[in-house]
């Protein structure tokens, strides 16, 4: 009885959040990432970042080499964009994004010579200051699939920081780029993050890794022991989504991110895995961001895996590269919990991009809705413990008191709720119309007031 | 008002699909979480027409046609979407016809069925809407209006136990542990689903396993029944087998849509239940304890959902 009554008690206050299990189908996680060929076209928007646009640094029919500046922003919120080809500029168009926003766009014709620009070469980094600076010419942006510009990110207020934080959770399901990252590249990895403690005076580093990729665990903690004491694997159960930062922050350090605040309030910085894994390339050759790594997967894919593409490549390219194997009739971005659907195969792969799947019979159906029959599913699945059906129906009403009493607001949009609720309610879609409504209506008072 | 945007562009004629996250959604539907709570109660079925006969069968039967065909012929009027398939109907017919006698007249069930699928349910909006527990409802209903066929217990059809009672009498320890071995294997008069507790807890395993419901408001219902009767000096195990106590714990007061929906409002839930029961039991004299506190239960649960919520990592504690 009394471990009856110990096991409720840790369920009611858990400290560890427990996420639900979805099968993985990492089918690609083995396969060695492989480097797709040159592009006919690269597409370089000039908004792959959270913060403000870029304009375009050249001119149509301007000559470019692999690494030129040819996208920058005068905001401090923004991040440079860098040609990942040599070649020359065809148009400056205008392009428009499947959820409906409208960017301008660098067309680039490769030459295949792959001339690298004379600007490219090691940063010099001696204090934090000057990495701060290196890696903000540098186009870095979190790779995970946020897009939030790394150097502003690293330019926080760091006297309250105890630890670096290291997302190699990679929780969706299907994507293995990630675990590729930490496999294929753990010294670029390990370099980053002890150069980065070095210059910045935080006393630890953490990788976090969930525990279903025991090799990428055993060999980043034999190099971390071997070369700095102060980096740490840390084990998160294989649970979605053990990558939403505060999910992640909650687990590895106990600690609550507050109502509008970020990871730095409470004395913690979280960058992904293969957004260090660049850094530390960066800080060795002086190449900007101007490849990443994808998994290609889904039905529709004749040859799932891991690719490492060219910014800008049309994703119409790249699945013909990995061949179709039948007409594919849905076409994600991220992964299948997060990602969001393309309708256009001459859009381009962006920079926080970490998944590109084809499917042409699984996935396809989307669910009845039914009416609710209140199991709470929703409400015991939640990562951040909110009451999803609660807002969703208190967003219908557009009740605002109601969505700030449920904290709409920390919703991490991971899906969980939608992907568990039995009657097909679209929960995740609510909640994020809801947050945006409470946003804007807390605006407003705050104008108004 | 207007109305959220569901599944945009999925029948058009554009090539690529257009939706929202998550892509991947869970192969569990209202009509699986159903199934398998009809799943549950089988064996409980075949324990009733064991111990009572073939007419057990028959009142099963009607009860479930007849929930069915309420909620069928409500859709048809109110030309709203059909909700028979979603197997919830069957279930409380199943529900229904285990808190009734063998003996019951047939038309009874069918009034019965009216009550907690007209009345109860659909008035009400349909599933996931009502405010008590159907099956429940036309229990009590039936238990009012029809006190004397709701009564008229029958000992069971199953013999054979006779030579094991008197072979075992002269040590008195032994025959109380008969008696109970007897009411955990329903050998008792009673109404169809609430004699035999062993076909309920294989049932109970079936659900944990299937992760349809989890173990919190039996357990903490049943224990605290348990506690209580110890407490009070009652034969604990008596109190445990007999009655619907199991009945209720296992299939009604785990309910989806009349319980809480946060883990701790629902232990709250399994807590009132225990104490209402128990308080019905031991100093009043109605033989629907178990109804009587899931139904009660039931109607708090508004106010069990405002005070008991989920406090969201890194929001303020509220409620």
């Amino acid at each position: 009885m009394g471990r009856l009554i110990q096991s409720v008690r840790s369920r009611l206050h858990s400290v560890e959040l427990r996420g639900i299990h979805i099968p993985h189908n990492k089918a690609t996680a083995e396969l060695p990432t492989v480097l797709m060929p040159l592009p006919s076209q690269v597409i370089l928007p000039m908004h792959m970042h959270v913060g403000a646009a870029c304009t375009p640094q050249v001119k149509r029919r301007a000559h470019v080499d692999v690494g030129t500046l040819v996208g920058h922003s005068d905001a401090r919120m923004s991040a440079d964009i860098f040609s990942p080809v040599s070649g020359t500029v065809k148009e400056i168009r205008s392009l428009h994004y499947s959820h409906g926003k409208a960017d301008e766009a660098l067309v680039i014709v490769p030459d295949g010579e792959q001339t690298v620009d004379e600007s490219v070469r090691p940063p010099e980094v001696s204090d934090y200051v000057s990495l701060v600076e290196a890696v903000r010419h540098s186009g870095i942006v979190g790779l995970g699939g946020a897009g939030f510009p790394t150097w502003l990110k690293m330019d926080s207020d760091l006297s309250n920081i105890d630890c670096w934080l290291v997302n190699g959770a990679e929780c969706e399901p299907y994507l293995s780029s990630d675990y590729r990252e930490m496999v294929e590249k753990p010294d670029d990895i390990l370099r980053a993050l002890t150069t980065c403690l070095d210059l910045s005076g935080v006393p630890r580093a953490q990788i976090c890794i969930e525990n279903n990729k025991p090799k990428a665990i055993e060999l980043l903690r034999v190099k971390a022991a071997a070369s700095d004491p102060r980096i740490e694997v840390f084990e998160l159960p294989a649970r979605y989504p053990q990558g939403a930062s505060r999910v992640i922050l909650r687990n590895v350090t106990g600690r609550s991110v507050p109502r509008g605040g970020h990871l730095t309030d409470v004395g913690a910085l979280l960058f992904n895995v293969t957004t260090m894994g660049e850094i530390g390339r960066f800080l060795q050759t002086g190449m900007p961001l101007t490849k990443r790594r994808i998994t290609v997967m889904g039905d529709a894919i004749e040859r799932p895996q891991n690719l490492e593409v060219f910014i800008g490549t049309p994703i119409g390219e790249i699945l013909e590269f990995c061949g179709l194997r039948s007409e594919p009739r849905k076409v994600v971005i991220g992964g299948p919990m997060m990602g969001i659907t393309q309708v256009e195969l001459d859009a381009p792969l962006t920079r926080a991009t970490s998944g590109l799947l084809a499917f042409t019979n699984e996935l396809v159906d989307s669910p009845k809705t039914t009416a609710c029959i209140r199991c709470g599913a929703c409400i015991d699945n939640c990562p951040i413990r909110l009451a999803p059906i609660d807002i969703q129906k208190a967003y219908q009403r557009r009740d605002v008191g109601a969505l700030d009493r449920l904290m709409a607001d920390l919703c991490v949009e991971c899906g969980s709720c939608s992907y568990v609720c039995p009657a097909k309610q679209p929960l995740a879609q609510s909640t994020r119309f809801a947050r945006a409504f409470l946003r804007a209506e807390q605006r407003k008072a705050k104008g108004r007031g | 008002m207007e109305q959220l945007p569901l599944h945009p562009a999925e029948e058009s004629d554009r090539p690529l699909m257009l939706l929202t996250a998550p892509q991947l959604r869970s192969p569990v539907t209202t009509q699986s979480i159903m199934g398998n709570v009809l799943i549950a109660l089988a064996p409980a079925v075949v324990a009733s027409v064991v111990i009572f006969g073939p007419r057990a069968l028959l009142v099963e039967a009607v009860s479930v046609a007849s929930c069915m065909g309420f909620e069928w012929l409500w859709c048809l009027l109110r030309k709203t979407p059909n909700t028979v398939g979603d197997l919830s109907a069957a279930v409380t017919g199943v529900l229904l016809a285990f808190n009734v006698p063998v003996t019951i007249p047939l038309y009874m069930v069918v009034i019965g069925a009216f009550v907690a699928i007209i009345l109860t349910k659909e008035l009400f909006g349909g599933i996931g809407c009502n405010f008590a527990n159907p099956a429940i409802v036309g229990r009590i209903f039936l238990a009012v209006a029809f006190p004397v066929a709701m009564t008229t217990f029958v000992a069971p059809a199953l013999g054979g136990s006779a030579d094991l009672v008197s072979s075992a009498t002269p040590l008195s320890p032994a025959a109380d542990a008969l008696r109970h071995l007897e009411l955990f294997f329903g050998r008792y008069a009673g109404v169809l689903g609430e004699t035999s507790s062993a076909a309920i807890l294989v049932g109970f395993v079936w659900l944990l396993v299937k992760r349809i419901i989890t173990w919190h408001v039996p357990v903490v219902y049943v224990g605290l029944v348990c506690l209580f009767s110890l407490l009070t000096g009652h034969d604990v195990m008596e109190q445990v087998l007999s009655g619907g106590l199991l009945l209720g714990a296992v299939f009604m007061a785990t309910d989806y849509t009349t319980t809480p929906s946060t883990l701790r409002g629902r232990i709250v839930f399994a807590v009132g239940c225990a104490v209402i029961t128990c308080v019905i039991r031991f100093w009043g004299n109605l033989n629907e304890g178990v109804a009587y506190s899931i139904l009660f239960m039931n109607l708090l649960v508004p106010h069990i959902d405002v005070v008991f919520v989920n406090t969201p990592v890194g929001g303020e504690a509220r409620g």
